[in-house]
């Protein structure tokens, strides 16, 4: 990542205090990163070392005993491929549902479309936690007619989470879709092109940055989700996503923590890889949507 | 379908370039492909996002519980009984005074170290500050259930790396001790872990704010003589606000939202549910209790408030926005 050198004036870059404030920030770094650091050592160690009362920060024998009893004894390879079911099939579907919406609300001009930018925008404040009851109910519906979008399904997870990810996915592909200037379109149809041609051929490659941001905000919300997969995955245990898989790991008997921590680091490193692309975006993306 | 010339501003957001851009074309079938583009998200929207809103104040004026939701006994309207239950359960106040106070106390975390961080962060070199970057994305990206089981693995009773360190610098009141036994012990556990995740979206925004302000307009200031101290107040504080009230707002609708953390670090809200907060509360009510009404009265409230909320949000980012 790049952090340009600060603007700030000499005078204050020249302060006697700056060793100790550089001090300061490389303790902090490690005291923040500790708790991954704890995370990822413990699941290469070897469980003797864990279930110790006197446990230290490194090991000498790093071994794979923890990896191998949560994809052996239970099963978690396929709670994982659920998980990357669930995620991906929300960002595909939410990547061209919410391009199509986008490009409607920024090339056509059509009566209420003012009305519905307004409720796009008032979506995006819905808090999507509050409706988890009636969610539940719905896909308890939906079941009786479609098994795959029901209960105890993958596919309702896709169906909530596709529903969250869109407004905001459509907001931001709005920008990104009224960044392309119109005389691109009316060169395009001079030369012949028709207007679905031009979505496809011209206008969707030329938004792709915007799509990839847009598609890895979508996974991460599909892949850390806890509360939906905790409640409409209700008994079929084979349909588990990752998180609910990693509680299963706490036991009354006492916490199998060498899984709990083999389990989280799985989970996090996709998260983490996917957060280094887009760091710039989401960094741009809330300074420009201050600074207009 | 004639094109729609005339309300064109949506207001919320200064950049709507097309929305001020003079409409150069008006095309034919324009109203009838957008339906067709439209239709998908409309779709997904209507159903699982409008149709569950509805619902949901719906289900909160009846009394529903599980024999209404196996379909064993008629539904009874109640109106504002469930309300009027809620209001009257000093229950309900607990839980709604706690999750005040716990979002409180976070977002008043995340600010301080947010903003601690970014004024230290534009005063060191490159490298120092890149090391902080990178911990601070590590810690943003981590799910919220990967970083609260990590965080009760330090916070361990028996195999906790804290609980050895206190006892090892000379603490042996900490042999053993239990940090989610206690309830405000056991919020503060909590708290950490979200000020952990959460800080660092401070720490982002408020360093872009920082950054953004023009070394001439410091050097103006130094140059007619203003104090280090002036100059944080009457310049360079009153150019962070706008971001300042940003970043205090997300951080509060996330806080005052939060569940995962609660669930998985007390075991579902705590010993007795003494560490409820509302969205955990509604749950439990419903799936729990199968007092689903009830759950979705609770779930209406939170919606309220967070409404309330985000009104202030949208009207400080509006005020800003026409101020620069």
């Amino acid at each position: 990542m790049s952090i340009p050198a600060t603007r700030l004036p000499r005078r204050f870059l020249r302060r006697p205090g700056r060793t100790l404030a550089e001090i300061t920030t490389v303790l902090v770094a490690a005291a923040v990163a500790f708790p991954l650091y704890w995370m990822v050592l413990t699941a290469f160690k070897p469980r003797g070392q864990i279930q110790s009362s006197d446990p230290r920060p490194w090991t000498s024998t790093p071994t794979l005993e923890n990896f191998r009893q949560v994809f052996t004894a239970d099963d978690f390879g396929r709670y994982f491929l659920n998980s990357v079911v669930v995620a991906t099939a929300v960002v595909l579907l939410s990547l061209l549902v919410s391009f199509l919406a986008a490009v409607a609300l920024t090339r056509f001009r059509f009566r209420g479309r003012t009305v519905l930018l307004v409720m796009i925008l008032i979506a995006q404040m819905v808090p999507v936690e509050a409706l988890t009851i009636p969610l539940f109910f719905l896909m308890r519906s939906v079941g009786s007619a479609v098994p795959q979008f029901g209960l105890n399904h993958l596919g309702s997870l896709v169906l909530v989470h596709l529903a969250f990810s869109l407004p905001f996915a459509i907001w931001m592909l709005r920008g990104f879709v009224a960044a392309v200037p119109e005389e691109l379109e009316e060169a395009a149809t001079l030369d012949g092109a028709g207007r679905v041609r031009f979505t496809w051929q011209v206008l969707f490659p030329l938004v792709a940055p915007g799509l990839v941001a847009m598609s890895v905000l979508s996974f991460i919300h599909a892949w850390n989700d806890f509360l939906f997969a905790k409640t409409f995955i209700i008994s079929a245990t084979q349909n588990q996503t990752l998180p609910l898989a990693i509680l299963t790991f706490f036991k009354p008997t006492g916490n199998d923590w060498g899984a709990i921590m083999a389990g989280s680091t799985l989970m996090t490193i996709p998260v983490l890889v996917f957060f280094v692309l887009v760091q710039r975006h989401l960094i741009s993306g809330i300074a420009g949507a201050v600074k207009g | 379908m004639t094109a729609d010339t005339t309300t064109r501003r949506v207001g919320v957001e200064p950049t709507a370039p097309d929305d001020t851009a003079p409409p150069t074309r008006k095309r034919r079938g324009d109203g009838r492909s957008a339906l067709f583009y439209l239709a998908p998200s409309a779709l997904v929207l209507v159903g699982v996002m409008g149709y569950p809103l509805y619902q949901l104040v719906q289900l909160s004026l009846y009394d529903y519980g599980q024999a209404q939701a196996s379909g064993g006994a008629p539904l009874e309207f109640l109106g504002w009984g469930n309300y009027a239950t809620l209001l009257g359960d000093g229950r309900f106040w607990t839980v709604l005074v706690q999750t005040c106070a716990f979002a409180g106390v976070c977002v008043l975390g995340s600010l301080a170290v947010g903003i601690g961080l970014a004024v230290l962060a534009g005063r060191v070199r490159t490298l120092p500050r890149m090391l902080l970057f990178l911990a601070a994305l590590g810690a943003w990206a981590t799910p919220a259930v990967a970083g609260s089981t990590v965080w009760l693995f330090l916070f361990d009773q028996d195999f906790g790396l804290v609980n050895e360190v206190l006892v090892g610098i000379g603490l042996h009141g900490f042999e053993g001790f239990s940090w989610t036994y206690d309830r405000y012990v056991a919020f503060g556990l909590v708290a950490g872990e979200v000020i952990w995740c959460s800080f660092p979206f401070v720490l982002v925004t408020m360093y872009a704010g920082i950054k953004a302000i023009p070394g001439e307009v410091l050097e103006a200031a130094s140059l007619d003589g203003a104090s280090t101290w002036r100059t944080a107040r009457e310049v360079i504080m009153p150019m962070l606000r706008p971001l300042l009230v940003i970043a205090t707002i997300q951080s509060i609708i996330w806080d005052f939202k939060i569940f995962t953390q609660i669930y998985v670090m007390t075991d579902g809200g705590g010993i007795a549910g003494q560490n409820l907060v509302l969205n955990v509360y509604a749950y439990q009510e419903a799936f729990a209790g199968s007092n689903y009404g009830l759950g979705s009265a609770i779930g209406v409230v939170m919606t309220i408030l967070l409404l309330i909320i985000t009104a202030i949000y949208l009207r400080a980012q509006r005020a800003t926005g026409e101020r620069t």
